[in-house]
């Protein structure tokens, strides 16, 4: 599979070029094809309108691109100053320190974006938006011409965006580039002067951007406004409003064909009031799930799904809010309880902590059910094998029989295994978290044939995922999250629009 | 066979040294050199088969040698205060799990790394001990030594009980839940628990059922001599945890079984009398030990980089 098809991107000195497309449109890789961290397969890059062969990380930073994680990447127990010297200062091992001149020069660039930091501080000691500045200091102390933000503003706070915000027009001002990836339109309507809309790894678009310094009003039309700065190839992007925005990054049609529902759903086997959990980032949540339902989950990476099933599961147990199920008020503060609950918890990330690769497969189906099927705590090796046997056939996984360690197995077949290990434990509320995530297309129709058996056999399914038109395929509700709350309850008809309207935090969405 | 071929290829490393001792001194078969090589690894079995359990769990435990210490004077002084045999050693295995309690608490409760914590309580055991006793050995009365059987007797007695645990244990981890939680947790704990196993409780026990094995096999040491030296299993952690990981137990967790470590140990055992019987000087044992894990660790990693 290519995560990037033919995008052709360029950006100008002093504009903020904003990246825009849904979970995996093919954006990071982008950056770091641009940052060196990915090679492309074909195509060219090309800086000051120079063609570069090979771009190397060293290269690239030779060139002066820079880029800003969400995360930052600094060390934390080094002051700033040292931190800066670092990135700044030779890396030969035997060179001499220069402690002056290290301090000085990182106060004059914290000064020269208006950060109110010592040099002194240790790294640890500073909120995620000074380190933040940190890094911008770095990038303008290297001479970076294209500075390149990843979500910025993911975690921080009004006062703290409005910060930035000065310190990237400021950039731009003093002539650097600016790529700048965030799912929050009304930042890319104040802050950027184009935008390129990446879909599954294609460019659909690129536009020029009315600014409007504020989250934008109305939607209505607007003729292209060169600004007097800008180049005149500029003037060829048309402008666009955030409606067309939406369209431009859901409008794809749907070249799969799902398992249709039937039936009505049964009682509601999951209930949740109000639930909350601070460490998790899940706020007030409210929803319910009947038995032969399928919900699906809707939202951005990050929105606080994941971090829903974790409450749900017991892994970061809920501080506030009631979850009942079946009727009854539960508590449930581990994963054991959980299961004993009837809970089942299919996670993302399979590799990592859905099947264990190194196990035989007959061992990962029967790891979660111990106690049933084996009492006394003594393995019955055939009553195993004849369970995960039926599980290979049901399930119609492709391994050459039950011994197979689940690492010999494809990604599809992987999932399988992991999605048996719940159903051994015979759920009733079933909380799928991407089951069909770099699964190949036969397994993932598949797996979608499976959810929706499941689902008919009286099962309650929490569906997370991050592909749209799954969501759109296979839900009977739609529930959407943004910022660890459910935004909107949608039925299951909807269209991609207002669901990706929804996650992106528009209220009021007029086509 | 692909499986085990780790296993195999040590098995097959130790047929050589044996063969290689048979043909060019074939005095190393007399029965009583061998009963007595055999009765005196018979408790460095024993602490290995825990040693790969911590280790498959992803752990690792370097107190045992000091742990092993303690347990031998505490056993020597219970026995000389006139405690009745099966009670000393009752005694002596919970003292061992108790010392075991304390690292998995420190290691599963806190969630410390093990190495740091193990470090500190092999020198705190130690250095304790050496405080308490100034080094002074501990006569054990009449009737200790052997079980108070003949020599020959109490020999088999200890290198039958060490294979009882040896074959208990292995069967155990195969066949038994808590084996496959071990297997589960230390190849990946995360999944472990989202799967519904309790990762630090599994941690804890294994510490626990390190201590008490440590217990077991420094009483199984005791009653060898008249004498209870406060030094006994110095180096002892190095031992096992060499046997472990030339037996297949891979550091990393996750892999390896008690057969390979059972071979793991009888190969370590065999390369003092081999060099011995060989007239080769004794200078070398060390090297040629050291140069065995070195092989086994290059082959693991050899093995590791080419699966991915």
């Amino acid at each position: 599979m290519r995560a990037l098809k033919g995008v052709s991107f360029d950006l100008q000195a002093g504009e903020v070029h904003a990246l825009l497309g849904e979970n995996g449109a093919g954006k990071s890789t982008l950056i770091k094809v641009i940052t060196a961290a990915h090679q492309p397969d074909g195509g060219s890059i090309a800086i000051n309108g120079e063609r570069v062969a090979h771009l190397s990380p060293a290269a690239a930073h030779k060139l002066g691109i820079a880029c800003i994680y969400q995360q930052p990447a600094l060390f934390p127990d080094l002051t700033v100053a040292e931190n800066i010297g670092l990135r700044l200062e030779s890396a030969s091992p035997f060179r001499k320190v220069n402690w002056g001149t290290r301090e000085t020069r990182a106060a004059e660039l914290l000064k020269r974006i208006g950060a109110d930091i010592s040099p002194d501080a240790e790294v640890r000691s500073l909120s995620m938006p000074e380190q933040q500045l940190v890094e911008i200091a770095c990038a303008i102390g290297a001479g970076a011409r294209i500075v390149i933000m990843d979500e910025p503003t993911a975690s921080l706070t009004q006062k703290e965006v409005q910060l930035l915000f000065a310190v990237v027009k400021d950039l731009r001002a003093s002539g650097v580039g600016v790529i700048y990836i965030s799912h929050r339109l009304e930042e890319i309507f104040a802050l950027a002067d184009r935008v390129t809309v990446l879909r599954d790894g294609e460019s659909v678009g690129t536009r020029e951007v009315r600014r409007t310094g504020v989250a934008p009003v109305s939607l209505q039309e607007s003729p292209a406004q060169a600004e007097k700065s800008d180049g005149d190839r500029r003037d060829a992007c048309p402008t666009l409003t955030e409606s067309e925005l939406i369209k431009l990054m859901v409008g794809r049609e749907v070249s799969h064909i799902y398992p249709s529902a039937e039936g009505e759903p049964g009682a509601v086997v999951l209930e949740l009031k109000n639930l909350t959990c601070a460490a998790g980032g899940v706020s007030d949540v409210s929803l319910s799930v009947r038995a032969g339902e399928v919900l699906g989950l809707a939202g951005l990476v990050g929105a606080g799904r994941t971090e829903l099933a974790r409450v749900l599961f017991g892994i970061t147990p809920a501080d506030s809010g009631e979850i009942t199920l079946n009727g009854q008020r539960v508590r449930i503060t581990s994963p054991q309880e959980a299961v004993a609950h009837g809970i089942a918890y299919v996670p993302e990330d399979r590799r990592r902590h859905g099947v264990i690769l190194e196990m035989p497969i007959a061992h990962n189906m029967t790891m979660a059910i111990h106690q049933r099927i084996f009492p006394g705590a003594w393995l019955r090796s055939g009553a195993e094998k004849s369970l995960a046997q039926d599980f290979i056939r049901d399930l119609g996984v492709k391994a050459y029989g039950p011994e197979a360690p689940g690492g010999s197995l494809s990604g599809g077949n992987q999932q399988k295994v992991s999605l048996a290990r719940w159903l051994a434990t015979k759920p009733k509320l079933l909380i799928l978290d991407e089951p069909t995530q770099g699964v190949d297309v036969g397994a993932k129709s598949e797996i979608h044939k499976i959810i929706r058996q499941l689902a008919r056999q009286g099962l309650a399914v929490l569906m997370i995922s991050s592909d749209l038109p799954e969501i759109l395929g296979m839900s009977d509700r739609i529930a959407v999250m943004r910022e660890g709350r459910i935004v909107r309850m949608l039925p299951g008809k909807s269209d991609a629009h207002t669901v990706m309207a929804a996650a992106l935090g528009q209220t009021e969405v007029s086509k | 066979m692909r499986r085990y071929f780790r296993e195999l290829s040590v098995a097959g490393a130790l047929a050589v040294v044996l063969l290689a001792l048979a043909v060019f001194a074939p005095a190393f078969y007399q029965p009583q050199p061998l009963l007595s090589l055999l009765t005196r690894e018979a408790p460095t079995l024993v602490v290995a088969c825990g040693m790969a359990l911590v280790i498959i769990s992803r752990q690792i435990d370097i107190s045992v040698g000091s742990q092993f210490a303690v347990c031998s004077v505490c056993a020597g002084l219970l026995a000389a205060k006139g405690m009745a045999l099966p009670l000393v050693f009752a005694c002596c295995v919970a003292i061992g799990g108790l010392m075991g309690a304390l690292n998995g608490v420190l290691v599963a409760g806190l969630r410390l790394p093990s190495i740091v914590v193990t470090l500190a309580t092999m020198v705190t055991w130690r250095e304790a001990l050496r405080w308490l006793r100034q080094g002074q050995f501990v006569n054990l009365p009449d009737g200790t030594q052997w079980f108070g059987l003949s020599q020959r007797g109490g020999q088999w007695m200890l290198i039958i009980a060490a294979l009882v645990i040896l074959v208990s244990l292995a069967i155990a981890t195969r066949h038994l839940s808590a084996g496959r939680f071990i297997y589960a947790v230390g190849t990946d704990a995360e999944a472990a628990r989202l799967a519904g196993i309790r990762p630090q409780l599994t941690t804890f026990a294994v510490f626990v059922f390190m201590g008490a094995l440590v217990g077991l096999a420094a009483m199984m040491n005791v009653v060898q001599s008249p004498q209870v030296d406060p030094k006994s299993g110095s180096g002892l952690e190095l031992k096992v945890i060499a046997a472990s990981v030339v037996g297949g137990v891979a550091i990393s967790g996750g892999r390896g079984n008690l057969w390979g470590v059972f071979v793991g140990v009888l190969l370590l055992a065999s390369i003092s009398p081999a060099l011995t019987h060989l007239r080769v000087e004794a200078y070398w044992e060390k090297a040629i030990q050291g140069a065995i894990i070195l092989l086994a660790v290059v082959a693991d990693g050899l093995r590791n980089r080419k699966q991915r």
